[in-house]
């Protein structure tokens, strides 16, 4: 069982997602530790790209703030250098294809696996093209973290039969950040899922409040939040670790009301 | 080739969201485009609607004036519209039309396809929305204009550089929230599978038309056929049906200030490989694979990558792409104005300046045929500016 798989045995998890460099290189492995102390139980790390087609504004902008700050693949993996020196809380890497393919995939995950980098998670890299990876992120232990859409029916057993890690469930249409609704039918998703693997299924895009993880653990294993930890960022700057940790404890014990 | 690739270019790089409805998309063009009842709609509609076929003009004042090969142009500016855009936006409209959708949306960059397609949705009666950079739209207010005019939404787009390539960001944004009744109509050669294919098809009728003209006025191929490319869609339309052919094939990049400057969309003389727009291809890169801001005076041409069918006629050299920059292009955007009397867009006049390089060194009984892409219209102001710019600094 990979190290990710393993995050869930504890009950329901809280995947917590900040974008690398915003608002610094310094702030990115403090606010990593704070989420690792409030309790999230997987950590993903946003590697910036100049055009994240699957990211709504808070994140598209986490993103460009990132870059702005001149920050780049190296210093994500220094990040993490520094933060494996005080944490072995499972930490995945979230970013687009391209900036990996132009890292060099052997060079990426070689050392990814140097750092105790645990998963990745490609939007824009789907089933069908995840060979692109498969072999080099299998060689050096990094579990591809497979996205299901509400739109993907058929592919759904197909994705989730070869799923690592742990399934991340996309809860609704369109782009990440904050929804005050999820109309999907996820029950359904999740029972088909669960038809062909136990891997744990955690959900995100659109979650940011205590009661929407509650709801959400009911059905799912994890609960991923990414555009409201962004938020908090953005508005508190060099001075978010507080609020980071305050936000996390609270999630996470939402998460935690489900554990039997 | 139908698997998605192009050689090692192409593929599907895109969001789970987007997957089915690609696969969608393609089982139902691959029966649309064998059903014959398809195909007679649409040929009536680009003769009875587009105005086609185009005219095939012999340029006989710039062949005597440039001293070589006998010039031929493509009038795809005499398209309904203006421009080639209306090709592929009848095809992909009529299609959507037929696997029910009710809305498109689409990106543009001069605005040239988002008039199209604008255009295409007024007539064929569906609801229509097109993403436009704000700088683009700020360069072609006219078009955004048009668009309304034509009952579409403009939506500004304000992030990154607020160009073509975030005016597709933001398309590609809004379809993964809503698929069941709406289509993206992708306006070039490029994007995931089977987007290149479609466009290329329905592009594709240029290079057929123009077989058949140069044959019935010539009685042979030509020697040449020279397109501008930005993503590439008149350029693959104009290439296509010679591919097996003896004919030489030239695409003309935007080298904006030049390509030893960083100001430029010469995604083949100066890109690099990369996975971007749901495609493998050549994209200008900055460093660790960040897409980089690209520049052309041209709207049309200022994208950072170019279709991957593109790519790899490049690779076994097939094709040919060189950069023209923006004064070349000024220059014969003139040229053809003073000499042919036509006023061309400023993207097909890189084509044109291609031709004037080459023209002269070519045989009296060599033929050129190039793609005039679009009417200039649109450009006229922005050229006048550039102009006025330019001889302020000699000054």
């Amino acid at each position: 069982m990979s190290k990710i798989t393993k995050a869930f045995q504890g009950g329901k998890a809280f995947i917590g997602f900040l974008t690398g460099g915003d608002p610094s290189k310094e702030k990115t492995i403090e606010y990593i530790l704070a989420m690792a102390e409030a309790g999230a139980d997987v950590i993903e790390i946003g590697i910036p790209f100049s055009d994240p087609i699957a990211e709504g504004p808070v994140i598209q902008n986490a993103n460009l703030r990132a870059l702005s700050n001149e920050f780049n693949t190296d210093d994500v993996f220094e990040v993490v250098e520094e933060v494996r020196k005080n944490t072995n809380v499972p930490l995945a890497f979230l970013t687009y294809i391209n900036p990996v393919f132009y890292y060099g995939y052997e060079k990426f995950f070689k050392r990814c696996n140097e750092l105790d980098i645990n998963g990745i998670i490609i939007p824009d890299l789907p089933y069908e093209e995840k060979e692109e990876i498969l072999d080099v992120a299998t060689k050096y232990d990094v579990d591809i973290i497979s996205l299901i859409a509400p739109t993907s029916k058929k592919r759904i057993k197909t994705i989730a039969k070869d799923a690592t890690g742990f399934i991340y469930l996309v809860s609704s249409m369109g782009v990440t950040g904050v929804r005050t609704e999820i109309k999907t039918d996820l029950k359904d998703i999740v029972n088909d899922i669960r038809e062909v693997t136990n891997i744990p299924v955690s959900v995100g895009f659109g979650i940011n409040t205590p009661e929407q993880a509650k709801e959400i653990a009911k059905i799912a294993d994890g609960v991923i939040v990414g555009s409201a930890i962004v938020k908090i960022i953005e508005e508190h700057g060099y001075d978010a670790k507080d609020h980071i940790i305050d936000y996390v404890s609270k999630m996470k014990n939402a998460t935690m009301l489900n554990n039997a | 080739m139908n698997d998605g690739r192009y050689g090692m270019y192409g593929g599907q790089y895109i969001p789970e969201t987007l997957m089915n409805e690609l696969l969608n998309l393609e089982e139902q063009y691959n029966f649309y485009k064998n059903d014959p009842e398809f195909n007679e709609e649409l040929n009536t509609l680009f003769k009875e609607y587009a105005g086609r076929p185009s005219l095939l003009y012999f340029a006989k004042r710039m062949s005597e004036d440039l001293g070589g090969a006998k010039i031929y142009l493509k009038r795809e500016d005499l398209n309904h519209t203006g421009s080639h855009k209306i090709n592929n936006v009848l095809g992909q409209i009529l299609l959507a039309k037929k696997m029910g959708k009710t809305r498109v949306i689409a990106e543009t960059g001069a605005g040239q396809h988002g008039v199209a397609t604008a255009t295409g949705a007024a007539f064929l009666d569906m609801e229509c929305e097109i993403f436009m950079g704000e700088e683009d739209m700020e360069r072609q207010s006219l078009n955004v204009y048009r668009m309304e005019l034509l009952g579409a939404k403009v939506r500004p787009v304000s992030s990154g550089t607020k160009t073509l390539k975030d005016a597709v960001n933001e398309t590609m944004r809004e379809w993964t929230t809503r698929v069941h009744d709406t289509h993206y109509v992708l306006g070039s050669v490029m994007g995931p599978h089977p987007f290149p294919m479609i466009v290329r098809d329905f592009q594709s009728v240029i290079s057929k038309e123009i077989k058949e003209q140069i044959l019935e006025y010539e009685s042979k191929l030509p020697n040449a056929v020279i397109a501008c490319v930005g993503g590439g869609s008149n350029a693959i339309g104009s290439f296509y049906n010679f591919l097996d052919d003896d004919v030489k094939l030239i695409g003309c990049e935007a080298g904006g200030k030049g390509i030893e400057t960083e100001f430029h969309a010469a995604s083949i003389t100066k890109g690099e490989l990369g996975i971007f727009h749901g495609m493998k291809s050549y994209f200008c890169q900055g460093s660790y694979g960040q897409i980089a801001p690209v520049y052309s005076i041209s709207a049309g041409l200022d994208y950072p990558g170019i279709g991957p069918e593109h790519a790899y006629l490049n690779d076994i050299k097939r094709a040919e792409y060189v950069p023209v920059t923006d004064d070349e292009a000024v220059d014969g955007f003139e040229y053809l104005a003073k000499k042919e009397g036509i006023i061309c867009a400023i993207e097909s006049a890189h084509a044109i300046a291609q031709v004037k390089k080459i023209a002269g060194k070519m045989k009296k009984d060599d033929i050129i045929v190039v793609c005039l892409s679009g009417r200039g219209d649109k450009d006229a102001e922005s050229i006048k500016n550039y102009k006025d710019a330019r001889d302020m600094e000699e000054l």
